[in-house]
């Protein structure tokens, strides 16, 4: 693009009516949250999350392809204001119902940090609804990681048969659905993707406010890939526009969870700040934003015997039932001019007091009863050694006091690694379950996929856990489009309860893997056998035989006759 | 030793060296075509001498001209004579390898009783309007209407008149030579309505030398299957300005005719998309006496590269993009205007970048910031904004204002922007650059093929540089028999088939086959087969020559 010209010739050719600019209200809206959580474990993890809402729809319009008068040409038209271009035109080109995509580096250790809003696992992982109209949904699937791979400088064109699979219990769509036929879902782990800055700026730059304002403003590469986990995702899913559901609206929602280890960069304390964690603090809001908070965990717990504090002092706090504990959160919202003019910027800072103080210190802390003990956990591990004594254990840990609840387990097995299933136990509670009989708690599918064998991948996918974990505390069910946190990706029914997902650590199983020269090897050695064969058959065949006469004399003969003799027989 | 044991012993001899032979015959005649034949690279046959005979190609361009006379236009006498026909043909001079010939094809006739009318007419348009009526004409064909010399159907001074169909109408002449005259007249204006050399050397600026032809400013769009075009609306500042586009309502007002105008040059798709706090890579500068910003035309250049990678790839389609960018500058740089290589502000504010697309700079109102607070509503002036792009559109695809003929009335394009001649003409020039394109790949990929033994060429590919061979050669006769419909078409199937046959994937699966590999792997194999059989046949072929020169010797 080196010739840039100024344009001097202009046409006046438009006759047709002058269109004055009428205003419309928006079809799309922003909304963003930072929710700031301090880990049991003295780690900070904060998690932002950007939702776009499209009052379009987007498949539709694609239908209604503009015919124009003249002979039967389609003009395909679409306009896009908050909701990416890119984004978009793969709804549309590849007819997505559900898109969910999420690079990740480093592993949610659930048993200390306690449930996350969203999980991920290691590596990339995509998985995607296609609409019921598309035929060929494998081609589709093909290609969509192949551009998605390019928007997002992922891997991810190394998705292929071997590590695609359709499961058919653990994956419902999480938006507007009706009917859910399973053969229109692939899913697909890539555990080795390594996560770095080159897949964190595409994915800022779909931001409508890019890292130019708002929240958006504190994600900092360098910051962001210096902690202990990093998980991006983008979300697609199509949600209802009003209360009745007559249209749908497209929802998108970029979500970025970090975990800082506060300890070790906090010489050993625990505080922490905006400023601290991501080098910047908050300065403005976006200003195309309609929404735009920043929400700090303060429950605290009786166990600890420490206190928080935080400054500013919020104006206001939220109390909800979020992943079956009670939090209360403290509210800034980036739009009221207060929380920002007063100081230029707002550095969120948070204390740590140890002794507990009388009522006046802790101000807008709110005391809960239990400590964040996940309800369900796992853990997963390779025993034994070789292709016959291997052993792939997953642990599940369910520390709720009564309740069992069902547990979808999801593995995804390379091809080369033959499991043998009639070895499989379930053992609970000490005993042991032949999988035949049923166990009341854990409902199994294996999943098979007869794939041609193509490519070796040494790692195996993490193992998928979905479950249905009842609440403790009885929440009044939320308007699930308004709340403001993660929860309400997942939809339930029973608002008692809420959904898990969970994920394993990806394990790395040892395998007798051929040396590369094998065939070089092989082709020697054929070669060799074929040569020493042909070569005495060749020998036999051509060559003459006769019996010759032993000439007589030599050294030999001389010493035979030498011996002869002093033994006193006749000579030669 | 017995004479029985000695007559037993050459008969092993002779039987040993039989099996020899034998063995060497059976491995030269069976073994080695075997193997020739089971390791050998699938080359489908190509059509290597057409391709090189396409490189010859003489491409002859019939513009069929009918040359309509009216009563008086010609002396009488020489109304008499028609209909004929008179052909004018000239080379075409540019370096390339290709001969381009432009022929106009002039059939004389007089004209129908309801032509005469219709000429007769009081003004031009009207006359146009009544003869446009009940024909329909075939794409690149004109047709001239050649009046009397003092008829009052054009002004006075004007000597021709060319319309936004295909028609033009040309002032006859009363004088012996008149026909030599007004075919000249005629071919002025047809030249000017369908093909002349500057169209053709941009077509082809990317198969040409570098020379004034091919400067970067005449380099139009390559032809494709296909356009997407996309419009942005940069605003690097949504604090002060909320700015709106009625682009929905401009798209469908004067895009969507033009597009559907151009729809025989290829498919198009239309996106639009808002991008905020996209600035552009350059700061401008201050000048102090009209207290405004400016680009100046030097650092215009640099102003696209830091904006791409804001606007977004286009993931689902793999034609060109175009980009039009409307640019509405942040507060603390508006004014902004941008000047052209003189320092004069450039009246449309905006240029446009070869292949790329354009940008238009777009000021806010200053008397906008008086009257409210931050931020204050834009309201786009679409009009403004689409006159720009549209032109840029047409300069972007090649459809400059053409040379006109002295004293020559232009009508002046239809409402869509466009007019019809004008599409003719993109289309007879992208009718030609598709055959050089296809042209050149036909023959780079044969090239290829015969340098490199190892690539495969299956069936397939085969059958596409078949097609693409038998497609340029249509649209080369299509082009000389003056049907420009069907020879777009098949230049474009052309083109199609002969980069699907290029970028075929197949042809890269041998290709790291190095010969150093496949020697490791046959010494071993034919090392021990060969050395014995030589061995033999050379003893042999020793014995043999000793048992000539044998009784050459006795006698």
């Amino acid at each position: 693009m080196a010739a840039a010209l100024p344009l001097a010739v202009l046409l006046l050719l438009l006759l047709g009516p002058v269109g004055g600019g009428h205003a419309e209200p928006p079809r799309d809206t922003l909304r963003e949250e930072l929710v700031i959580t301090p880990l049991p474990s003295g780690d900070v993890a904060a998690t932002f999350q950007f939702r776009t809402r499209w009052d379009s729809d987007l498949q539709r319009e694609e239908g209604e392809r503009i015919t124009l008068e003249k002979d039967n040409c389609h003009l395909l038209v679409s306009h896009y204001r908050l909701f990416p271009k890119a984004l978009g035109q793969l709804i549309s080109k590849y007819s997505l119902r559900e898109l969910h995509l999420s690079f990740t580096q480093g592993f949610w250790r659930t048993r200390y940090w306690g449930p996350p809003f969203l999980q991920a696992p290691s590596g990339a992982e995509l998985w995607v609804w296609f609409q019921d109209t598309v035929t060929d949904v494998d081609k589709s699937w093909k290609e969509l990681s192949n551009v998605l791979s390019g928007i997002f400088c992922a891997s991810l064109n190394f998705i292929d048969s071997t590590n695609t699979v359709t499961p058919t219990a653990s994956f419902k769509p999480l938006g507007l659905a009706n009917g859910t036929d399973h053969s229109f879902l692939r899913y697909a782990v890539l555990p080795r993707e390594v996560v770095c800055t080159e897949n964190l700026t595409p994915w800022k730059k779909l931001l409508p406010c890019s890292s130019k304002a708002g929240l958006s403003v504190l994600l900092k590469a360098d910051r962001l890939f210096h902690t202990s986990y990093h998980s991006q995702a983008v979300h697609i899913r199509p949600v209802c526009r009003n209360t009745r559901c007559t249209s749908i609206s497209w929802e998108l929602r970029q979500t970025l969870s970090v975990v800082y280890d506060a300890f070790v960069t906090g010489q050993g304390k625990k505080d922490w700040s905006l400023f601290r964690m991501f080098s910047r603090t908050l300065t403005e809001p976006c200003p195309l934003a309609s929404e735009s908070r920043v929400y700090v965990d303060i429950t605290s717990y009786h166990q600890d015997n420490e206190t928080l504090e935080v400054s500013p002092p919020p104006t206001t706090t939220y109390q909800d039932v979020t992943l079956g504990t009670l939090k209360t959160y403290a509210v800034y919202d980036l739009l009221d001019t207060a929380v920002i003019n007063n100081s230029r910027n707002l550095n969120l800072q948070l204390k740590w007091k140890s002794p507990p103080a009388t009522g006046a210190l802790n101000r807008g802390l709110v005391f809960a009863e239990a400590p964040p003990v996940p309800f369900l956990y796992a853990q997963r591990y390779v025993s034994g050694y070789g292709l016959h004594n291997g052993e792939l254990n997953t642990l599940l840990y369910n520390t709720h006091p009564y309740r069992a609840f069902p547990v979808l387990v999801l593995d995804t097995v390379p091809w080369y690694l033959r499991l043998y299933v009639h070895t499989l136990t379930i053992t609970a509670k000490g005993k042991e379950n032949k999988p035949t009989s049923r166990p009341p708690a854990v409902l199994l599918a294996p999943v098979g996929e007869p794939h041609i064998p193509t490519a070796r991948l040494p790692l195996l996918s993490p193992s998928v856990l979905s479950a249905l974990v009842p609440s403790v505390v009885a929440a009044k069910p939320v308007d699930w489009e308004e709340s403001p946190l993660f929860k309400s990706l997942y939809p339930v029914s029973d608002s008692s309860s809420y959904f898990v997902r969970l994920y394993t650590e990806p394990l790395l199983v040892n395998l007798p893997t051929p040396d590369f020269s094998m065939p070089y090897n092989v082709i020697c050695l054929t070669c060799t056998v074929v040569a020493v064969c042909y070569g005495s058959f060749y020998n036999l065949l051509t060559r003459t035989f006769h019996i010759e006469e032993p000439s007589t004399g030599g050294l030999a003969k001389w010493l035979a006759n030498l011996i002869r003799r002093a033994r006193g027989v006749p000579p030669l | 030793m017995a004479a029985p044991g000695a007559a037993a012993t050459d008969l092993e001899v002779v039987r040993g060296k039989r099996a020899a032979l034998f063995f060497a015959a059976v491995a030269i005649l069976l073994g080695l075509p075997l193997w020739w034949k089971t390791t050998e690279t699938y080359r489908a046959p190509l059509p290597y001498s057409q391709i090189s005979g396409l490189n010859a190609l003489q491409l002859r361009l019939t513009v069929p001209v009918t040359v309509v006379f009216t009563q008086e236009s010609v002396p009488l006498d020489d109304q008499e004579k028609l209909p004929f026909t008179v052909v004018h043909e000239r080379e075409i001079p540019l370096k390339y390898k290709m001969k381009i010939k432009c022929r106009f094809q002039k059939a004389y006739r007089r004209a129908l009783k309801h032509e005469e009318e219709a000429l007769s007419l009081g003004s031009v348009q009207e006359a146009e309007t009544t003869l446009a009526e009940p024909r329909e004409e075939a794409e690149g064909s004109l047709t001239v209407y050649v009046i009397s010399e003092n008829s009052s159907l054009l002004p006075q001074d004007m000597m021709s008149y060319i319309g936004p169909e295909r028609t033009a109408v040309v002032r006859g002449f009363t004088h012996r030579e008149a026909f030599n005259i007004v075919g000249r007249r005629v071919i002025q204006v047809a030249q000017a309505m369908s093909l002349t050399e500057d169209v053709l050397a941009a077509a082809l600026a990317d198969h040409l030398p570098e020379d004034k032809w091919s400067s970067d400013k005449r380099r139009p769009l390559k032809s494709s299957l296909g356009y997407e075009i996309t419009f942005s609306l940069l605003n690097p500042d949504p604090k002060s300005h909320d700015v709106h586009w009625d682009i929905e309502g401009a798209v469908r007002r004067y895009v969507q005719p033009f597009l559907s105008a151009l729809s025989a040059a290829g498919n198009f798709s239309v996106d639009s998309q808002i991008l905020y706090y996209a600035v552009l890579g350059v700061n401008p500068r201050f000048d102090p006496a009209s207290s405004s910003y400016y680009l100046a035309a030097h650092s215009l250049p640099h102003v696209i590269n830091p904006v791409e990678s804001r606007l977004g790839s286009s993931a689902a389609s793999l034609y060109p993009v175009l980009n039009f960018l409307l640019y509405v500058p942040e507060l603390a740089h508006s004014p902004l205007y941008i000047q052209d290589k003189d320092g004069a502000p450039v009246a449309t504010n905006a240029f446009h970048s070869p292949r790329w697309g354009g940008i238009m700079v777009y000021n806010v109102d200053p008397k906008a910031y008086n009257a409210s607070e931050l931020p204050v509503r834009v309201e786009v002036d679409m009009v403004r904004v689409m006159e720009v792009f549209l032109a840029q559109l047409r300069l972007l695809f090649g459809i400059a204002q053409p040379q006109m003929p002295l004293k020559c009335l232009f009508s002046g394009p239809k409402s869509e922007g466009l007019t019809t001649w004008e599409l003719d003409r993109l289309l007879w020039a992208r009718s030609v650059e598709n055959v050089a394109t296809a042209t050149t790949t036909l023959t780079s990929l044969a090239q290829l093929l015969g340098k490199i033994s190892n690539i495969v060429i299956k069936d397939d590919v085969a059958s596409e540089v078949y097609r693409a061979v038998a497609a340029v050669q249509k649209a080369a006769e299509e082009l000389a028999s003056g049907r420009l419909a069907s020879a777009f078409i098949a230049s474009q199937e052309a083109v199609t088939s002969s980069e699907r046959a290029f970028f075929d994937p197949s042809l890269l699966h041998l290709l790291y086959f190095p010969d150093d590999q496949k020697f490791a792997i046959y010494i071993p194999l034919f090392l021990p087969m060969a050395v014995p059989i030589l061995l033999s046949l050379v003893r042999i072929f020793l014995e043999t020559r000793k048992s000539w020169k044998k009784p050459e010797k006795i006698d």
